[in-house]
């Protein structure tokens, strides 16, 4: 099958051209490294089935970056299969700076063509370009595309077939020189004035205003989190849960399974749908109820910050304070998206350089703060014995987090790299592009996440039921417990933890402890391991043996962190 | 007209690099984000204590930490 590989300098477009041509949905962004890993697609081209793959971005063939050294590896595995046909996105506002990587794709031995995109952009800030000129210089098909509304696309598609070999003579020596040459050539710059967007793009950057705004955009979205997350709990899902489904679902299954055994384990043996552990009452209450809110409001905000561009001013503004934890401002990306899930910031570790910013990464990233079904887990079962304890909670994490992070720096040895990065223009985000974003950060947890939570609580009801639970929690317990000082029966809970975390949150709420019990099983349970998936792309990212290592430390610091609260609570004989 | 390097240089203010002393692996990451000897660039600002500085090349920014700005030596263009 014929391939065309997506190449280009990152944040230019490439994503948003990929998902235009397979209708395959993959992350956009506006910032460098959303995609690190590639994606394929398929698409029609004539008659024929085309695969289609989103290369992670790359400034230059000759890279050093682990992060691009992807790109061009893919490259060279396709020029050698002789079937594919590079399509170069190249960003028609940063000409000079992108036909850098094009004329070294064109002294390849490979077919190529050239999406001249953001062309609308460019058209704003008076850049003009001889496309015909380009075109005749480079001696490959040229197409201007605004691929966010999916101008030109078509043009595109239909240019596909005259891609080929660029005949275009050079030094590679004096590649700038030339590339000054084409560009004198073919661009036309307008002086104009600051737009609107630049300006407040100055203003939040600069630390005078930056960090004010960034201080009020940061409680302005916990805000607008909360309040949707909430609304939707309060006013909708939860109302629509107990009123109608549980009412219709408790008759059903009375009518059909009138068998106790089954009565219980698919309803649970409590009114409240986390009560008791009922497949079809807690096990959907769990994931769509008390989580699914707060995942869409949490990634409608992030998706929000992302598309408008604000993460890498909020980069530099953290610059100065991730320094002192061996990073640079650039990992608060992954700290942010690990909010929401631990899995894709992980792989978003990738855009870091050194192992050693990695390891402390994914320690900061794992200790700073639970993933969003965790968080609002927590929330749900914490919130009724008072606001104190969830941020004793989220402080002591956020506390340990940086700590951790802080002692690695210090033990490993090496440093924290310079930071050096493109600041992208803010955009307005698309609703569209949005949306479909949002849903697809759904989805994944919907499909993947959900059949996990009920597997996870079929399986409890049946160990609970059956009285399992007793004899596993006895002979494992007894030191675990006498360290956190909690009761024999969350034995249980902690081994269910590795399945799915949010769950075995969900677990402490029958057991009714005291608030100051349920603080130490909340941050040993966030803290003592992590979820299947998360370890899963951890040892893929680090290696298996760091990974342990660093699991281990995670184990330990639930234990002390937990037997020092239990201790501190017991002198306060709190 | 004296050279600086890049932290001296004012908010605000261009200039045109001279130099970048580092080896071929700092030349080469910078000049694929736009830095290289001969090219105008405006320093659009820095943050406090060291922190990293922002540059505007052409259309677009860049944000480097305070070692890497120390590195690149400017003349300022009058403008």
């Amino acid at each position: 099958m014929k391939q065309i590989l997506l190449m280009g300098n990152p944040n230019v477009g490439k994503s948003v051209i990929f998902s235009r041509l397979t209708g395959v949905n993959v992350i956009v962004s506006n910032y460098p490294g959303t995609t690190v890993e590639y994606t394929k697609g398929y698409m029609k081209s004539g008659d024929e089935k085309v695969e289609v793959i989103d290369v992670p971005g790359t400034y230059t063939l000759d890279t050093i970056l682990p992060a691009e050294k992807v790109a061009v590896e893919m490259l060279n595995q396709a020029i050698e299969e002789k079937k594919s046909t590079v399509l170069n996105v190249v960003d028609a506002t940063n000409l000079e700076r992108n036909l850098n990587l094009t004329l070294q794709l064109l002294k390849k031995d490979i077919p190529v063509i050239i999406a001249l995109n953001l062309w609308d952009e460019a058209g704003h800030i008076g850049i003009s370009i001889d496309v015909e000129k380009l075109q005749r210089i480079l001696g490959v098909p040229v197409i201007p595309t605004v691929a966010i509304t999916g101008e030109g696309i078509k043009k595109l598609v239909e240019s596909l077939p005259e891609a080929r070999k660029g005949n275009y003579q050079f030094e590679n020596a004096e590649r700038w020189q030339e590339i000054g040459r084409i560009v004198e050539e073919v661009q036309l710059v307008k002086h104009r004035h600051h737009t609107f967007m630049e300006r407040i793009g100055d203003l939040t950057v600069k630390p005078l205003t930056g960090i004010p705004s960034a201080i009020i955009i940061l409680y302005v979205t916990f805000r607008i989190i909360r309040f949707i997350g909430e609304g939707l709990i309060n006013f909708f899902l939860d109302p629509l849960f107990k009123n109608y489904y549980l009412v219709a679902v408790t008759k059903a299954v009375d009518y059909v399974l009138p068998i106790k055994f089954i009565h219980s384990l698919l309803l649970g043996t409590t009114a409240d749908p986390l009560g008791s552990f009922g497949v079809l009452t807690a096990g959907l209450y769990i994931p769509l109820v008390v989580v699914l809110p707060y995942l869409f409001s949490f990634y409608l905000a992030l998706s929000f910050l992302e598309d408008w561009g604000y993460l890498p001013r909020l980069a530099v503004l953290l610059d100065n304070i991730f320094h002192r934890l061996g990073l640079h401002g650039y990992s608060s990306i992954p700290v942010i998206l690990g909010l929401g899930c631990k899995v894709p910031a992980l792989l978003s570790t990738r855009i870091l350089e050194t192992q050693r910013e990695k390891i402390i990464a994914v320690a900061l990233i794992l200790m700073i703060a639970p993933c969003m079904p965790q968080t609002a887990m927590i929330v749900s079962i914490v919130t009724p014995y008072g606001g104190n304890y969830l941020i004793l909670i989220f402080g002591l994490l956020f506390f340990l987090g940086i700590t951790a992070s802080f002692l690695l720096n210090k033990l490993l040895k090496g440093e924290a790299p310079e930071l050096l990065i493109e600041i992208p223009p803010y955009r307005v985000p698309q609703p569209s592009i949005l949306f479909r974003k949002v849903w697809f950060r759904l989805s994944s947890f919907i499909t993947s996440a959900v059949p996990l939570i009920v597997l996870g609580i079929l399986l409890i009801g049946i160990l609970d039921l059956s009285g399992a639970i007793r004899i596993v929690s006895r002979i494992l317990g007894a030191p675990l417990l006498f360290i956190l000082g909690l009761p024999p029966e969350t034995v249980f809970v902690i081994i269910t933890g590795f399945l799915r975390k949010d769950v075995s949150i969900a677990l402490l709420q029958p057991l009714h402890l005291p608030p100051k019990s349920l603080v130490i099983a909340c941050i040993f349970l966030v803290l003592y391991l992590p979820c299947i998936s998360t370890f899963f792309v951890m040892s893929r990212e680090l290696g298996l043996k760091n990974s342990l290592k660093l699991v281990a430390i995670l184990f330990i610091s639930g234990l002390l962190i937990g037997g020092t609260l239990n201790l501190v609570f017991k002198i306060l004989r709190f | 007209m004296g050279k600086i390097d890049l932290t001296q240089l004012k908010e605000g203010e261009s200039g045109l690099v001279m130099e970048i002393q580092g080896g071929y692996g700092l030349h080469h990451r910078l000049e694929s984000l736009g830095i290289r000897v001969g090219k105008r660039i405006t320093k659009v600002n820095s943050q406090l204590m060291r922190g990293p500085i922002t540059l505007r090349i052409d259309n677009s920014q860049v944000a480097l930490g305070y070692g890497l700005a120390k590195r690149i030596i400017v003349k300022i263009i009058k403008t």
